[in-house]
């Protein structure tokens, strides 16, 4: 039986007046046709501003295309039966203060089911979530991915043979970001077709289908498989050094020839250009990901300039063998909960140091004792030599601090964002304005500077965050999972950055969820339930994993967590 | 469409749960519905009265008669006043310009002997022109004072004061001609005004700004059905605040409730349609709390203020400002809510009153969903 396509696209457009009288319109989409049929999964990836959520709303019937047809179950979304499509909106539409139940049982209830009459759909709910035992914690104190569960079960409570998802994996650990894409599938029904919008390509390669999405238009379309032979024979590995890892890899990627590289396990990775790998090195071809196509698809041609935010940063050469930042048994207790327990380590100029660990295990409590916002109940934390708790407001200026939740102001522009940041921290006149166009230009955010900051997209916000933090070159750097939410381009963009700003001198502070980003890190420490649970150079970690001569970072952080799991509940 | 839906009631009841379960963990909503109307209805009560009572008065009396004396006595029992006696004009000047006296009556010489010819003798009082009003209630009781004591007097000697023309104002309603009478009503009205807009105001801006109107707005429930279900808890807040004022006008100001609860509840009733709609409107266009209870504070309390004829008469207004009277709610509230507490139902009063107001929340409602689109881009 040819069954009827759950969703068929005909040339949508849809475009967005300017944000200032006189700017230009944006085009958000251009041209996009597409066919969905039950059952199937379709991952939409793109770069940041690429129009993933604009098609997504005008699937929800939030957005009214200007052009084309849109048809959902055979009818025109105009007519859309919303008890059809579970939709989950970026950021999840939670109500903070109400609790787990509070809010599954309102989007039950808003989508027809009933909890009283439904108790096995709310069981299952509540069992696939993991949140049964979190029925009555208010959402905003679960942990992100926790929060990503619920937001997800509240989308699809009804099991909807439509579920559209909006970046359900943004800022979630490896392990839980699969157990959402396990929930995804649990909890949809028997012929529920999956819209997925991501950022990680690892995600989106788990779809049947892809479709990549960039200024609007369909730049690809088909199996993921398809996507990563773009960079077929384009794609080589090399030993990594155990020397100038980070030297090595910010030589490649500023080479005309390459694309994009990475670190993955012991080898460097290179796209190239070209079938010809770059000079140097003992270079083989190896097996491309889908990543590595996506990078290779959007490549525009250019080689990657040297970082222009890091050139402003003054080297910084004196007392190298001086911590920078240092934590002492840093502890934090809320009540009978222990946040963070006797967590030390130092890190030096120069240094990248990377926190790692699940949603919810302390990483973030501990930043924010160093930071001098949450007063430690125990230990001492010091930053640039001070304390900053109890240091002088001046002090901070020391500090630049990306905080993981978009924390500028959501009603004003992206340049006055900037102008105010710069303003707080003592920058004037001719200096101040040098440093905001530095930083517009290096990050790409000249379209943007008219933009209310609350309304941009993800990833663009998460550049206007990094711009904001490092605009007074502060010789000690704080990122808390800067790239959540960013395109892999980006991304490599950020770590050229990251890398050479550590390479001033300035000691950099990271937590990060993608293990190939932490390859960058000279030294991690990883973080469970609270607790380290391990420390040391990236090799170190791997050599937890034992039976695999060339594992990744990512296998190293799952036997781990998996293996402290394992010994607590022998304990107990 | 709605009607044959089932589950239509159901999503209604569920929004309605939600916001009594955000109301209930927001320690503010408490302030707002019952600290905020306690405190405007002590501050209005007592800090706003048209009343003088026990003005300080200087007094000089240059006769030093009798007659003088007695009046002096006279004043210094009369309870609009509290005199303060001093030997010279020069003396009390002081207390004049710096405030501590509204005014001062000079006793002339030669008061007494003209008092006994029964010719005419002026009073001089020297009040303070910049506070007009003080001003001329004074003026109005001293000549009241005197002229009852003048009367008396004669009464006293035996010899009938000739009776050319009496006036006995007979004040009907408010017979202590008590002006917080007329104005714990309004007050009760502004305060009102104030908590029905700010309540609804934040309401649907919390939504846009948390994007959780996003989610909503992806499930089927109905707009008509998604901003009445917001509605009803505030609705019942509002009428919980108006019950303290009520209870405050009556137990704490001792006004007399001469209506029906059920007037009162329709009025009510009727006003709170038209302030929520108005704070729900602009919680929707605005889409930002922070605008919003700007907004909410501009365009609810101020007009209810200054164009309600709580404090100024709308009569002695100009034209088109009179006219700007009319599209401001609270101005059909008050004289009902006057009318419930100092005369009893006057159904023809009431009854063109809360059509209108009723009008006004049809209005604010059919705008509001309007607003709210389907599309939130």
């Amino acid at each position: 039986m040819a069954e009827e396509p759950l969703l068929r696209l005909v040339d949508v457009a849809k475009r967005f007046k300017g944000a200032r009288r006189g700017a230009p319109p944006v085009q958000a989409l251009d041209g996009i046709s597409l066919t969905l049929d039950p059952g199937r999964s379709l991952g939409l990836v793109g770069p940041d501003a690429g129009g993933k959520t604009t098609l997504m709303r005008i699937l929800a019937g939030l957005v009214e295309a200007d052009r084309g047809s849109v048809e959902v179950m055979g009818r025109p979304v105009a007519e859309l039966d919303r008890n059809q499509v579970g939709y989950m909106p970026q950021g999840g539409a939670l109500y903070g203060e109400l609790t787990v139940r509070q809010n599954l049982e309102l989007y039950a209830r808003l989508r027809g089911v009933e909890p009283e009459d439904n108790p096995d759909r709310m069981a299952t709910l509540y069992r696939a979530t993991g949140l049964a035992d979190f029925r009555d914690r208010p959402a905003n104190r679960l942990s992100g991915g926790m929060r990503q569960k619920l937001a997800l079960a509240c989308a699809v409570v009804a099991a909807p043979p439509l579920m559209l998802l909006d970046e359900p994996s943004v800022g979630v650990d490896p392990v839980s970001r699969r157990e959402i894409w396990d929930l995804a599938q649990e909890l949809a029904g028997p012929h529920s077709a999956i819209v997925w919008t991501t950022s990680i390509l690892d995600d989106a390669s788990r779809c049947d289908d892809l479709i990549l999405l960039h200024q609007g238009r369909i730049l690809y379309e088909g199996a993921p498989s398809g996507l990563a032979k773009v960079a077929a024979d384009r794609t080589f590995a090399a030993p990594l050094p155990s020397e100038g890892r980070r030297e090595a890899l910010q030589d490649l990627l500023e080479r005309a020839e390459v694309v994009s590289a990475s670190m993955s396990g012991r080898s460097l990775r290179a796209i190239c250009r070209s079938a010809s790998p770059p000079p140097g090195r003992t270079w083989l071809p190896a097996e491309p990901n889908a990543e590595d196509g996506f990078s290779a698809l959007l490549d525009d041609g250019r080689p990657l300039p040297p970082s222009v935010l890091a050139e402003a940063f003054p080297p910084r050469t004196a007392d190298r063998d001086r911590p920078a930042i240092a934590a002492l048994q840093l502890t934090k207790r809320y009540g009978a909960f222990t946040a963070a327990q006797d967590i030390t380590f130092t890190v030096f100029p120069g240094e990248i140091f990377g926190l790692l660990g699940p949603n919810g295990a302390g990483k973030s409590t501990t930043f924010r004792m160093l930071c001098g916002l949450v007063t430690p109940s125990g230990g001492l934390g010091t930053v640039a030599g001070r304390e900053l708790t109890r240091a002088a407001v001046g002090a901070r200026a020391a500090l630049g601090y990306m905080p993981q939740k978009f924390s500028l102001y959501g009603d004003l522009s992206v340049i006055a964002n900037l102008r105010f940041v710069a303003g707080t921290y003592g920058l004037k006149g001719a200096g101040a304005r040098a440093a905001v166009d530095r930083v517009v230009a290096a990050l790409d955010l000249e379209p943007f500077t008219a933009h209310m900051a609350g309304l941009l997209p993800l990833g663009i916000k998460q550049r206007l965050a990094l711009g904001a933090a490092v605009l007074h070159t502060p010789p000690v750097l704080f990122l808390d999972e800067p790239t959540s939410g960013v395109d892999p381009l980006v991304r490599r963009e950020f770590w050229h950055h990251i890398n050479a700003i550590a390479a001033r001198g300035t000691a950099v502070l990271v937590t990060t969820h993608f293990m190939d980003e932490a390859e960058n890190c000279d030294r991690l420490l990883l973080i469970n339930r609270s607790q380290a649970i391990a420390s040391g150079t990236p090799d170190d970690l791997k050599r937890a994993v034992l039976g695999n001569p060339d594992p990744t970072l990512e296998q190293a952080f799952v036997t781990l967590i998996e293996a402290q799991a394992r010994s607590e509940s022998a304990a107990a | 469409m709605i009607a044959r839906d089932p589950f239509a009631r159901r999503r209604a009841a569920a929004i309605r749960a939600k916001e009594w379960a955000q109301v209930w963990l927001d320690p503010s909503t408490f302030g707002l519905v019952v600290l905020m109307p306690l405190i405007l209805m002590i501050l209005f009560g007592n800090a706003v009265s048209l009343d003088v009572r026990h003005s300080r008065l200087g007094v000089v009396d240059r006769d030093h008669s009798q007659a003088s004396r007695e009046l002096v006595g006279i004043l210094r029992n009369n309870e609009s006043f509290a005199v303060v006696e001093g030997p010279s004009l020069g003396a009390l000047e002081r207390g004049l310009v710096d405030g501590t006296l509204r005014g001062v009556a000079v006793i002339p010489e030669g008061f007494g002997e003209s008092l006994l010819r029964e010719q005419t003798q002026d009073l001089q009082l020297i009040t303070d022109g910049a506070q007009v009003n003080t001003a001329t209630f004074l003026t109005g009781h001293l000549r009241d004072a005197v002229r009852a004591w003048v009367a008396a007097r004669a009464g006293e000697g035996g010899v009938a004061a000739p009776a050319v023309l009496e006036v006995v104002a007979r004040y009907t309603y408010n017979p202590g001609l008590q002006s917080r009478f007329m104005l714990v009503p309004g007050a009760i009205g502004i305060v009102m005004a104030m908590i029905g807009s700010l309540l609804t105001a934040l309401i649907m801006a919390r939504e846009y700004e948390r994007g959780t109107m996003e989610g909503l707005l992806s499930t089927p429930i109905a707009i008509p059905s998604l901003v009445l279900s917001k509605l009803l808890p505030y609705y019942v807040l509002g009428l919980a605040s108006t019950g303290i004022c009520v209870a405050v006008a009556v137990l704490g100001y001792g006004l007399p409730f001469r209506g029906s609860l059920l007037a009162l509840f329709l009025i009510a009733s009727a006003f709170l349609a038209a302030v929520l709609g108005q704070g729900l409107l602009i919680s929707a266009g605005t889409k930002n709390q922070f605008v919003s209870t700007q907004f909410a504070l501009l365009s609810g309390f101020l007009p209810s203020l200054l164009l309600s004829g709580f404090l100024f008469e709308i009569d002695s207004m100009p034209r088109a400002i009179q006219w700007l009277t009319y599209i401001v709610p609270a101005r059909y509230l008050i004289p009902p809510l006057q009318s419930v507490f100092l005369v009893g139902d006057v159904w023809s009063l009431f009854l063109p009153n809360i059509v209108v107001l009723l009008g006004f929340g049809a209005f604010f409602f059919l705008r509001v969903t309007r607003a709210i689109k389907r599309t939130i881009a």
